[in-house]
C-alpha cells in the first residue's frame, strides 16, 4: 500500500473514543412535534423570514431568504404550522432569531424524484446548490455556490472531499461514507463539472479502512477520464481533516494565512456537503435533514442518527432514552473543537455533526495552572504558532499584541489544549485574544 | 514533575550507598524545607498552595544534589529560603522565574559558606559503612574533588589520587568518586534522563549540546596545546551530567523553541568549559546555566516556530 499521506508540522493522537458507534448503521429519527428553524445557520448575513406566525409550511419550502451578501435559502423541514418567530438557544452566540414550525403529522409526504444531472449546465447546476441552501456541512457553514465559483484569476484544478472525520467520537461521515458510496460519488463528479475540472481526491483517515474499501470501489466504479475519482488514505492524526492540513497532505500545497484554498487551485468540501449536492441536484431536495452522531457514555443509546434541521436536542435525547448517571459535560460538535453547552433546548442546525454527552471520565475539568514554559504546544501547533506567549499576553491584558504570534492563523483545533500540562484553556486564551485584538 | 523526583531517586539511593546516611538526611531537609517553604511563601503571597504538584520538590532534591555531602545539615534549609522564597516566587512564582532556583540557592550558599561548600566533600565509603560521618561536622575526613585536584594540582596528582586514566573513567562513569550528592554517578543519571527522554518529557536538544559542546571545547582548549585535552573526562566530572539532564533544561527557565535550545545548550558548554579553564573555580556548569537562563526569553524572541504558511504581503 502507497505510504499514508499527512501533514508534516504538529497535530497530537487524542482517544478516537469511535467504537461506541462506528458499527451502528444510520437510523432516520421519527419526526419531533416541533422544530426551530435557526436564521441564521450560515457565514454570513442570516436569513430574513418570508413566512409568518400561523402560516401554514410545505416540507422544503423556502421560509427564509438572503436579501443581501452571501447566503442561502432556509427550508421547511417539515409540513405544519408556523408558531412562532422569534429567539431560541444557540451554542456560540447565546440566543438567535428562529423559526418555530409545529408538524402536521397529516400532511401528505413530499417524494423527491431522480433525475439525470448531466443534462443540466454548469450555470443551472450552481443555481440549484444556492437554491438548495447547501453550505458547507462539515462545520464551517461556508455557503457551498460560494466555494464553487472560484474567482477568475484563482485557476482551480483539484477537488478535494473530506472524509477525514480527525474528531474523536464522531462517526457521521464515516456512516455516510459506507452506506452512501455511490452517493458521495455521485456528488463528487457533479461538483467536478460545476468547476470545470477533471481531478477530485477523497481524503479519508487509516482507522476507518470499511470506509476506504467502499468508496474505493465506488470512485473505480463512477470514474471516466473526465472525472478521476480516488480515494487517498490518511494517516491518523488529529486535526488532518482541517482544511488546510488536509490540502498539505493531499497536493502538498499550502494555503497562505487569510487565503482560501482556491489561492492553491484546490477546492475542498466535506463528502456529506457533497452528498448534499447530490441530492439538491438530482432529487432536487433541499437541504433540511442531517446526518449527526450522539455519543458519549453520558447518554443512554449512542446512535448515529438522520434527523431533521431544527430538531431539538432535548427531543434527541428523549428518542435515545435519556442520559445516563454519568453524565458531566454536554459538547455541541467533537471534543476537540466543540462548545459545551448549558441547555437541551437548543436545535440541531445544518452545521451540527454531533452532540456528545460525556462522562466524568471523558472530560478533564481540573483546573489550570501557569504556564510552565515546556514549549509541548510549540510543537503540537500545526500552524507554527506560539500558544503559550497568546496565552500569557492574555493573562497580561495585553491580548491586542498577540498578532504578532498568528493567533488570527489559529483555526482552534485545540491541539494544544490537549497537550498542555499545566491544563491551560489555550483556545479560550485564542478567542480572548482575537475579540480584544480586533477592537 | 513527581516523575522527575522518581528520575533522581536512584542516584540519591547510590549517595546514601557512597557516602553514608547523611546524604539521605541531608536531601530529606532539603526537600522538606523547599516544601515548607513553598507553603509559606504561597500563603503569605496570598496565592494558592500548589506544594503537591511536586516542583518544590524538585528543587529540593536538585538543592541537596548539588551541595558536598559534607555540610551541616542546616545549610539546605537556608538554601531553600534562597531557592523557593526569592528564587523562585519573589520572581513571580513557577513559569516566570528567571533563574533556576535550585542553582541560585547553590551560588547563594557558595557566596555565603565558601568553606563549606568548596572543601565539604567525603571521600566514598568502603563496605557499606552507612552509618558513617553522621556527626554535624565531618572536617576531619574532607578531601577534594577531582576538578579541583587536576586544576590545582595538575594530572600527576589526579592520577596518583584518583588512578590511571583508564580506571577514572569506570569509577567516574559507576560513581566512585567524591563529589556532590547527587553528582556522582553519571550511569544513574544518564539513566534518569534518558527515561525522562523516553517518556517525552524533555527532548534531546539541551543535554546534547551542553555534553557536546563541553566535551569539543574541552577537547581542543583543555590540554597542552590545541587538541590534547580529555573530552571524556569533562564529561564525566564535575556536575556535567546532572546539569545537562536534569538543570539545564528545567522547562520553565530553559527556552522553548528548539534552535533556541541548541544555542543555549551550546552557550552553557561553552561558559562551563571557559570557567573549568580560566575561572576561579573548578567547575563551573552551575554559574554556565545561571548565566544562560536570562538569555532563555531573548533567544525566543528570536528563534520562531516555522510558520505553517504566514499571510502573503504580511498583512494582518
Amino acid at each position: 500500500m502507497a505510504p499514508l499521506l499527512t501533514f508534516p508540522k504538529g497535530g497530537v493522537h487524542p482517544p478516537e473514543a469511535k467504537e461506541l458507534t462506528a458499527a451502528l448503521a444510520i437510523e432516520t429519527m421519527p419526526v419531533p412535534d416541533e422544530v426551530e428553524l435557526i436564521l441564521g445557520q450560515h457565514i454570513g448575513a442570516p436569513c430574513t423570514p418570508t413566512v409568518a406566525v400561523k402560516e401554514e409550511v410545505r416540507e422544503g419550502q423556502v421560509i427564509g431568504t438572503v436579501t443581501k451578501g452571501l447566503g442561502v435559502p432556509l427550508h421547511a423541514p417539515v409540513s405544519g404550522t408556523v408558531t412562532a418567530i422569534g429567539m431560541s438557544a444557540h451554542p456560540l452566540r447565546v440566543s438567535a432569531p428562529s423559526i418555530t414550525i409545529r408538524t402536521n403529522r397529516e400532511a401528505a409526504p413530499v417524494r423527491y424524484a431522480a433525475t439525470d444531472w448531466q443534462k443540466f449546465s454548469r450555470e443551472e447546476l450552481l443555481k440549484k446548490v444556492q437554491e438548495a441552501g447547501i453550505i458547507g456541512i462539515g462545520g464551517a457553514g461556508f455557503p457551498s455556490h460560494v466555494k464553487l465559483s472560484p474567482p477568475p484569476n484563482n485557476p482551480v484544478d483539484t477537488l478535494i472531499l473530506n472524509g477525514a472525520e480527525c474528531e474523536p467520537y464522531i462517526t457521521a461521515d464515516h456512516r455516510q461514507m459506507l452506506e452512501k458510496s455511490a452517493e458521495i460519488v455521485e456528488g463528487a463528479r457533479i461538483i467536478l463539472k460545476i468547476l470545470g475540472i477533471t481531478s477530485c481526491h477523497i481524503g479519508i483517515e487509516n482507522n476507518k479502512p470499511d470506509a476506504i474499501a467502499a468508496m474505493s470501489q465506488a470512485a473505480a466504479a463512477a470514474s471516466t477520464p473526465s472525472a478521476r475519482i480516488a480515494v487517498r488514505p490518511l494517516r491518523v492524526k488529529y486535526p488532518q481533516g482541517s482544511e488546510k492540513q488536509l490540502i498539505q497532505s493531499i497536493t502538498g500545497r499550502k494555503v497562505p494565512g487569510f487565503a482560501l484554498p482556491s489561492a492553491v487551485g484546490v477546492v475542498v468540501h466535506n463528502v456529506s456537503t457533497a452528498r448534499a449536492i447530490r441530492e439538491a441536484v438530482v432529487l432536487g431536495k433541499p437541504l433540511y435533514e442531517k446526518v449527526m452522531t450522539l455519543s458519549g457514555k453520558g447518554i443512554a443509546r449512542p446512535a448515529n442518527l438522520l434527523v431533521k434541521v431544527g430538531t431539538r436536542v432535548s427531543d434527541i435525547v428523549e428518542y435515545l432514552g435519556g442520559v445516563t448517571p454519568q453524565l458531566a459535560k454536554i459538547v455541541m460538535g467533537g471534543p476537540m473543537m466543540g462548545f459545551a453547552v448549558s441547555t437541551l433546548d437548543i436545535p440541531v442546525t445544518k452545521t451540527t455533526s454531533s452532540v456528545l454527552f460525556l462522562a466524568e471520565d471523558e472530560i478533564d475539568a481540573s483546573p489550570h495552572s501557569q504556564c510552565i514554559r515546556c514549549g509541548w504546544c510549540l510543537d503540537a501547533c500545526p500552524m507554527g504558532l506560539e500558544p503559550k506567549e497568546i496565552a500569557i499576553h492574555v493573562e497580561a491584558g495585553r491580548a491586542e499584541e498577540t498578532g504578532r504570534f498568528g493567533v488570527f492563523e489559529c483555526f482552534e483545533c485545540g491541539c494544544c489544549a490537549f497537550v498542555c500540562p499545566a491544563k491551560r484553556p489555550l483556545v479560550q486564551f485564542v478567542r480572548l485574544a482575537k475579540m480584544k485584538a480586533k477592537r | 514533575m513527581w516523575t522527575v523526583v522518581a528520575c533522581l531517586v536512584p542516584s540519591l539511593l547510590f549517595s546514601v550507598f557512597l557516602f553514608g546516611l547523611r546524604t539521605l538526611i541531608i536531601t530529606a531537609v532539603s526537600v522538606a524545607s523547599c516544601m515548607a517553604v513553598e507553603a509559606l511563601t504561597q500563603k503569605a503571597l496570598g496565592r494558592k498552595v500548589t506544594v503537591s504538584d511536586g516542583s518544590a520538590a524538585v528543587t529540593g532534591m536538585l538543592l541537596a544534589f548539588v551541595i558536598p555531602p559534607g555540610v551541616h545539615y542546616l545549610l539546605p534549609v537556608l538554601g531553600a529560603v534562597m531557592a523557593i522564597y526569592i528564587g523562585k516566587h519573589l520572581l513571580g512564582g513557577i513559569g516566570y522565574n528567571i533563574f533556576n532556583p535550585a542553582l541560585l540557592a547553590r551560588a547563594f550558599l557558595v557566596a555565603t559558606f565558601p568553606v563549606a561548600m568548596t572543601s565539604a566533600w567525603l571521600p566514598p565509603l568502603d563496605h557499606l559503612a552507612i552509618f558513617s560521618y553522621l556527626g554535624t561536622t565531618v572536617d576531619a575526613v574532607s578531601t577534594a574533588t577531582p576538578l579541583a585536584v587536576l586544576k590545582n594540582q595538575g594530572m600527576a596528582a589526579f592520577t596518583e589520587q584518583f588512578g590511571a586514566l583508564s580506571n577514572v573513567y569506570t569509577n567516574f562513569f559507576l560513581g566512585w568518586r567524591p563529589g556532590s550528592i547527587g553528582e556522582t554517578s553519571g550511569l544513574l543519571i544518564v539513566l534518569g534522563g534518558l527515561y525522562l527522554l523516553y517518556r517525552g518529557y524533555i527532548t534531546w536538544h539541551i543535554p546534547v549540546s551542553v555534553l557536546g559542546s563541553i566535551a569539543l571545547l574541552t577537547w581542543l582548549f583543555g590540554g597542552e596545546g590545541l587538541f590534547h585535552g580529555d573530552p571524556l573526562l569533562a564529561v564525566l566530572s564535575g556536575g556535567a551530567l546532572l546539569g545537562a539532564f536534569f538543570m539545564a533544561n528545567d522547562y520553565v527557565t530553559c527556552p522553548t523553541n528548539r534552535t533556541s535550545q541548541l544555542i543555549y545548550g551550546c552557550g552553557i558548554g561553552a561558559l562551563t568549559v571557559l570557567i573549568r579553564l580560566k575561572g576561579g573555580y573548578p567547575e563551573g556548569i552551575c554559574y554556565a546555566i545561571l548565566l544562560m537562563n536570562p538569555v532563555s526569553p531573548v533567544l525566543d524572541n528570536w528563534f520562531k516556530p516555522v510558520r505553517f504558511a504566514p499571510p502573503q504581503g504580511g498583512a494582518q
